[in-house]
């Protein structure tokens, strides 16, 4: 059977609408007519998402591929907006629209004080309509335009508190950084185009294996593996959008947007887009093996190396971002090592937990009166209950424990990455391998100084003004007015929804996703690389795959972070300034952040402005405008002031230069016309 | 006395006269006795022209140039009032210039066009004689069909020469009457006379009385 | 005997005396136009001799249309002399020099 074209059209659009509703007459239909169309519009865009999951898994519904608007068209290429629906993308689907969903509910209660409560909500609305065009769509164009509109509505929405100096800073990054991405991604979709002489998935795909043995010159004498270039032009893109070092710079100060854009854009669905494009764009990473170990190591890198940071931050939603930096480099580890599924796998668990998480602090951020530092919080446990035990969960799925959704899709990575033969998968199996005592450390670190352990911060009541603006930081660090207390229900029903999945989606998935070849067609992996079909032989039902957890390095690493982390922190405080003093050279380089933005600032900021005044003082203002402008006036001005002399008036003069000029033609005819 | 040596004699005298006439034309005080000696100058070269019977030339450079062109010159340097001292001034200083030119530039022109393999060049008879006719009617026939564009385009340079010299030295002087022909021929009738309609007067005696 | 050199050097020597007296004169417009009058004198008797030294009508038939041309020009250069004593009340060419760059 076929999908209704209608239904899918549906979900694309209402979305958009609800963000039209909201944004243009955000003040006709005030605030909770704005919530309500746009929650509406998204909850539309779920239930037929869901639906359209139904059908495609269950209702033996085939893919979906048709064109339904011809953009334009150049000659032969053929730009059209159209939609390809496969397993892959039902999922991506269901997973942006829940999310973004219960994003939604959640802003109810997060941003009730805000001004700007109508125009959040366009946003946001906005924002799911782009994410649902990019992971729909069936060319690259239309694709691309989906990167662009999620990355705008991103800018938009980190600068949300426009202003706050550093949120108009972070936004202004987060965007810079992403041209550096898309500036590749663009050359890679020219690049496929060239080459395939297509921007159609199926078209393009087909045609894919045409690309071995072909070469593009670029220098002279240097050829470059088709394949190979195009892959790596198509990563660099996803590594701005996904966050991958080295351009990973943009995610953390990403936070100073507000907490829910957080959890939806900057964790659950658009940093993932990246993965998602790799994953479908399978058919021809496949045929580049250097480019995938490109991937793999950029990828291994960052999941350890932006975990370490990650150890030492002090901010809630840092930690939080710098987790999701390590997950996405896990993800992408997947993705090098040709293990797509596990890849969209963890996609699709980091999603919910990562949301749950960064909900979670948010709920915290709330009750502690946007306070973010997490040396004054501790001790919140019996403040917020539910708030509590979902950040639980979310840890406990983060950190892989067995039966946990992320235990499922983060083992089955660093299990792929050690059975992978691919050069550099050593490295990237310790990485990941290393990652998990990482992550363990960074979250439990989180969780005992938010909620366990001595109360940080006083309370002082006071009645002299009600709620806490955002952005002006009026209020001493660690003094609260009121006591904390558990947020409304808009924010724990939402806490809740992401709960359930977090803790129960792998144990019912993994065995049809991962290794059931459950993407079908969707994502084509070689038969010589195939390390999730191998893993496969191995995997006895979810049951056992948990229990074999257990005694597997992955976990021991994980009750090794916990007990660490609870000692320092729980048992013995004072040790971890101890720790910090002794490794102080360490310490020092996490906290700077291995200097990457100090790097670039100097390199990039600090280079481009001295490259702009060069240009300015050297190119604009001295070469054109003083050599070649002024410069070609005053010499004419120069010669014409000498040969002014030349003119003097009067008359007898000129007849002179005539007959002194006479005279020497004639002297010169005399002298040489005589041989 | 053979006729060569009598044009010969005639050839010298009158070149001689030419040189010492056009030597006063530059070295005169008085600019009227400059334009007197340049008319005698071209007098006499007009003589050396009817020694090489170009009669017609001759005849012509006689009445155009000393007949009205250097009349033209006599009554514009009367007309002027010209202070003749002032003109005068650094002409010593510039003599020797303009001799030392002058000199270079006659021998490199005499030596440029080789005066001495003309020597050789003796006046044959009169070509115009030759072909029967008189230097007059040789020119003419020239003129009228060879040259006939030409004539007809000088024909036009010295119309527009009468009328730029005209114009150039047309002036109108302010507060002067002068009749506008145009305006009285494109004069009507009714712009002559205008009839106007009025009210009878009435007699006054009743309010006299 | 009359040759062609006899004319030749007549001509070359009024027109080096004209030459000198441009160089001379220099003040003085009158002369100037006179000097230039006699310079074209000295060409057309070259022209007058060449003609009827080798026979060919063309170079008097020159000599006329040199006549008529340098008519015109005595003619307009009086009438721009005439203009420049009425509005500057001298023809002294030194203080003629509006057009000095």
């Amino acid at each position: 059977m076929q999908l209704s074209t209608s239904i899918l059209l549906i979900i694309a659009l209402a979305p958009l609408v609800g963000a039209a509703l909201a944004g243009l007459l955000g003040r006709q239909i005030g605030r909770a007519g704005s919530h309500t169309v746009t929650i509406l519009g998204v909850g539309i865009a779920c239930v037929l998402s869901f639906y359209v999951l139904y059908q495609v898994v269950w209702g033996g519904a085939q893919v979906y591929n048709h064109d339904l608007y011809t953009w334009f068209q150049i000659g032969k290429v053929h730009a059209s907006v159209g939609f390809m629906i496969d397993r892959l993308t039902a999922m991506m689907m269901c997973v942006v629209t829940f999310v973004s969903l219960m994003v939604h509910v959640y802003t109810i209660g997060y941003m009730s004080d805000d001004p700007g409560y109508q125009r959040f909500f366009s946003y946001i609305a906005l924002f799911t309509f782009s994410m649902l065009m990019l992971v729909m769509s069936n060319n690259f164009l239309q694709l691309f335009f989906g990167w662009e509109a999620v990355g705008l509505v991103s800018y938009l929405l980190i600068g949300f508190w426009f202003k706050k100096p550093t949120a108009t800073f972070a936004n202004l990054k987060a965007f810079l950084v992403n041209r550096v991405g898309d500036f590749g991604f663009l050359l890679g979709i020219a690049a496929v185009l060239y080459f395939l002489g297509t921007l159609d998935y199926s078209q393009a795909f087909q045609a894919a294996p045409s690309l071995i043995g072909r070469t593009l010159h670029i220098t002279q004498g240097t050829s470059w593996d088709a394949a190979t270039v195009i892959c790596v032009l198509l990563f660099i893109g996803a590594m701005g959008k996904s966050a991958q070092v080295p351009l990973h710079v943009w995610l953390p100060d990403s936070m100073e947007g507000p907490t829910p854009i957080s959890a939806l854009i900057h964790a659950a669905t658009m940093v993932t887009a990246g993965i998602f494009m790799v994953a479908r764009m399978s058919p021809i990473f496949e045929l580049s093996s250097g480019a995938l170990s490109f991937i793999m190591v950029i990828g291994a890198t960052g999941a350890l190396f932006t975990g370490l940071i990650g150890i030492v931050q002090n901010d809630i939603k840092r930690v939080v971002a710098y987790s999701t930096l390590s997950q996405l480099g896990y993800m992408t580890v997947a993705l090098g090592v040709s293990a797509y599924a596990g890849g969209v796998y963890h996609l699709m668990t980091h999603a919910f937990f990562k949301a749950l998480l960064f909900l979670g602090a948010g709920s915290v951020i709330i009750a502690m009166h946007h306070e973010q530092d997490m040396r004054y919080m501790g001790g919140l446990r019996k403040y917020m209950p539910i708030t509590y035990i979902t950040m639980w969960i979310g840890s406990l799925a983060l950190c892989g424990v067995p039966f946990f959704s992320g235990f499922y899709s983060k083992d089955a990575i660093i299990e792929a990455a050690g059975e992978s033969h691919r050069w550099g998968a050593g490295y990237a199996y310790f990485c990941v391998m290393a990652g998990a005592l990482v992550t363990a450390l960074y979250t439990f670190r989180q969780m005992h100084l938010t909620f366990h352990g001595k109360e940080r911060f006083k309370v002082v009541h006071s009645h002299g003004h009600g709620h806490d603006d955002h952005g002006d930081d009026h209020h001493e660090p660690g003094v609260l007015h009121h006591a904390p207390k558990e947020s409304p229900w808009v924010v724990t029903v939402p806490l809740i929804a992401l709960a359930i999945p977090s803790l129960l989606i792998g144990f019912f998935t993994v065995g049809p996703m991962l290794f059931g070849g459950w993407f079908g067609s969707a994502i084509h992996v070689e038969e010589a690389h195939n390390v999730l079909g191998e893993m496969g032989h191995e995997f006895h039902g979810a049951l056992a795959m948990a229990l074999h957890g257990f005694t597997q390095l992955p976990f021991w690493l994980v009750v090794a972070g916990f007990v660490i982390t609870t000692y320092v922190y729980i048992f013995n405080p004072a040790m971890a300034d101890r720790i910090k003093r002794a490794l102080k050279p360490v310490y020092v380089i996490l906290d700077r952040k291995f200097w990457v933005d100090e790097v670039y600032f100097a390199i990039f900021a600090r280079g481009g402005v001295a490259l702009g005044r060069a240009l300015w003082r050297g190119g604009d203002a001295a070469t054109i405008d003083g050599a070649m402008v002024n410069g070609s006036a005053s010499l004419v001005q120069r010669i014409a002031r000498v040969a002014r002399r030349l003119q003097t008036g009067r008359l007898y003069e000129y007849a002179f230069a005539m007959i002194f000029g006479l005279v020497l033609l004639l002297g010169g005819y005399w002298l040489l016309g005589r041989g | 006395m053979s006729p060569q040596l009598f044009q010969i004699i005639c050839f010298y005298a009158f070149g001689i006269v030419a040189v010492i006439s056009a030597l006063m034309v530059i070295s005169m005080r008085n600019s009227v006795h400059a334009v007197l000696s340049l008319v005698l100058t071209f007098f006499s070269v007009a003589c050396l022209w009817l020694l090489a019977q170009a009669e017609f030339l001759g005849i012509a450079l006689v009445v155009v140039y000393v007949g009205a062109v250097m009349v033209l010159f006599l009554f514009v340097v009367m007309m002027l009032d010209i202070n003749h001292e002032r003109l005068r001034e650094g002409f010593i200083k510039y003599l020797p210039v303009g001799i030392v030119v002058a000199a270079v530039m006659l021998v490199e022109l005499l030596a440029l066009i080789g005066v001495k393999a003309m020597h050789a060049n003796t006046m044959g008879p009169d070509p115009a004689a030759a072909q029967g006719l008189s230097n007059t009617a040789w020119l003419g026939q020239a003129m009228y069909t060879q040259f006939l564009l030409p004539f007809e385009i000088a024909a036009l340079i010295l119309t527009v020469g009468v009328i730029a010299a005209v114009v150039l030295t047309l002036r109108h002087r302010t507060g002067t009457k002068q009749q506008n022909p145009g305006d009285q021929v494109r004069v009507e009738a009714t712009r002559r006379v205008r009839i106007v309609k009025m009210e009878a007067e009435r007699r006054q005696q009743e309010s006299q009385s | 005997m009359i040759t062609l050199s006899h004319f030749i050097v007549l001509g070359a020597v009024l027109f080096c005396i004209s030459l000198a007296g441009i160089f001379i004169n220099r003040k003085n417009v009158i002369v100037l136009l006179m000097a230039i009058e006699l310079m074209l004198l000295a060409v057309n008797i070259n022209f007058v001799a060449f003609s009827r030294f080798h026979g060919d009508v063309a170079g008097q038939v020159f000599v006329f249309f040199i006549l008529t041309v340098a008519a015109a020009e005595s003619a307009i250069g009086l009438a721009i002399l005439v203009l420049l004593f009425r509005n500057r009340h001298t023809i002294n060419v030194a203080e003629i020099d509006s057009m000095k760059g």
